[in-house]
């Protein structure tokens, strides 16, 4: 349960985090947080030879606003998602998730950047950032390039990021006028990973959906937007037999795995149960 | 193994030591300062037993190397109550039976010495949510429970 050795730089500004990446690629691994890498490397499920450390980059901790778009930096933890005002009010579904994450301590180092650039399948942030449409800004030491988050993550623990690339940032798309987010999981125990969870925004004008983003993280190696199932379900009323029909057409249509510990068919019954949860709740039905 | 001269400020005082920059936090704490208070359980960050505070901030001990705390501020469960003394939250667990052995319980008190600064009236449900990050094997919760409720509510009377 102790790492294996490695070389550790701690680069001072993003330009030399950047060169030390490129420089060692692709034995070079960034840490941030270090909540998910640490682990791994304590049980040697991963063995960079080469650290290159994040936490002094204090300029990538941030949320603003730009123009339509909510700006989080790379290197902000879960704590300061889940408690800023300028998230709860612009993205209240990436606040609520981001609680979620967890337990306490671990929200207080874990960082956006590292949860999605880990690209763990059933992980809260990737599944919001794909739910929402995100889209990613990242760097290389001679060039920048947008990544939406659909294209973003490729397979479980596996993404769009190069071995030299870096997130810089993300921009989530601010909530509308009339829109309300939930987001619920289903896990054995608190603060594990979710086995399913399911992410959702309703905006309705006068009992009706204008519109509906709908999302299943944990079902499948890569969190699904539920896209056209969404598109479908609008100009509807936002009652209980519209949440009950969004959830099952949810649970026949999203791709699952299979393995012995979660079957395939579980995997659907908890995505129908959460999807209908989530649902109840940012359509103002249940608490 | 390529060892580097490490420095780190503990409970207000500087440790020099040689260390591989992938010593964990948690055994520098024990083997290079000396300060066994922080006790190691799990370590891949699921028990909570080394939780420790970087700038005021809990942090578990064994997701963290060494090399990397350079330069902030460690509190470890001995800065805590003082000689002879013990904080609220200590008294409030001996009062309410909130330990048995005991293994748990300076990663409970430094997790708490953190969550009830930023939350002095914390609900229950509150309380139980930041305590599912420490794992406690003899007592159940309820009266770890109860010793935080009582240790907010006797800080929030004398502030």
């Amino acid at each position: 349960m102790k790492p294996a050795s490695f070389q550790y730089l701690r680069p001072v500004a993003v330009e030399d985090a950047l060169r030390h990446l490129a420089q060692f690629a692709p034995e070079g691994k960034l840490v941030a947080g270090g909540q998910s890498l640490a682990p791994m490397m304590n049980m040697r499920l991963a063995r960079p030879a080469q650290l290159i450390d994040l936490n002094d980059l204090t300029e990538l901790a941030y949320v603003k606003e730009a123009g339509q778009w909510l700006r989080v930096g790379a290197l902000t933890r879960h704590q300061r998602l889940a408690a800023s005002p300028l998230v709860q009010r612009h993205c209240p579904l990436l606040a609520q998730a981001a609680q979620t994450i967890g337990h306490y301590a671990i929200r207080a180092r874990g960082t956006i950047g590292g949860s999605l650039a880990h690209a763990d399948p059933a992980a809260q942030l990737p599944l919001v950032a794909v739910t929402l449409g995100a889209r990613l800004h990242l760097r290389r030491q001679d060039g920048a390039r947008v990544v939406d988050a659909a294209d973003f993550f490729l397979s479980a623990m596996t993404t769009a990021l190069a071995a030299d690339e870096m997130i810089e940032w993300v921009e989530f798309p601010k909530a509308q006028p009339g829109e309300a987010a939930a987001f619920r999981l289903f896990n054995r125990r608190h603060g594990d990973y979710a086995l399913v969870a399911a992410a959702a925004t309703v905006e309705c004008d006068g009992g009706t959906v204008r519109r509906l983003r709908l999302g299943v993280g944990g079902a499948a190696a890569v969190p699904q937007a539920l896209c056209a199932l969404a598109e479908g379900a609008t100009g509807r009323t936002a009652d209980e037999r519209w949440v009950a029909e969004v959830a099952q057409a949810a649970a026949r249509q999203v791709n699952v795995d299979d393995d012995a510990r979660v079957p395939a068919h579980y995997r659907r019954e908890l995505t129908g149960l959460l999807v209908a949860r989530a649902l109840g709740r940012a359509a103002g039905l249940r608490g | 193994m390529d060892q580097q001269s490490i420095t780190l400020t503990v409970n207000g005082r500087n440790f020099e030591f040689a260390a591989e920059p992938r010593k964990l936090l948690s055994d520098a704490l024990r083997e290079d300062c000396g300060l066994t208070g922080t006790h190691i359980g799990c370590e891949h960050g699921v028990c909570g037993a080394c939780t420790v505070l970087v700038d005021g901030q809990p942090v578990r001990a064994c997701l963290t190397f060494a090399i990397q705390m350079e330069g902030h501020e460690i509190s470890t469960i001995e800065s805590v109550g003082g000689h002879g003394t013990l904080s609220p939250l200590q008294q409030a667990l001996h009062e309410t039976h909130g330990l048995q052995c005991g293994f748990c319980t300076p990663g409970i008190v430094m997790t708490f010495e953190a969550f009830l600064r930023a939350n002095p009236d914390p609900t229950e449900e509150e309380i139980r949510d930041a305590l599912s990050g420490n794992l406690c094997r003899c007592t159940g919760y309820q009266n770890i429970v109860a010793a935080i409720r009582l240790a907010a509510a006797r800080i929030r009377e004398s502030t």
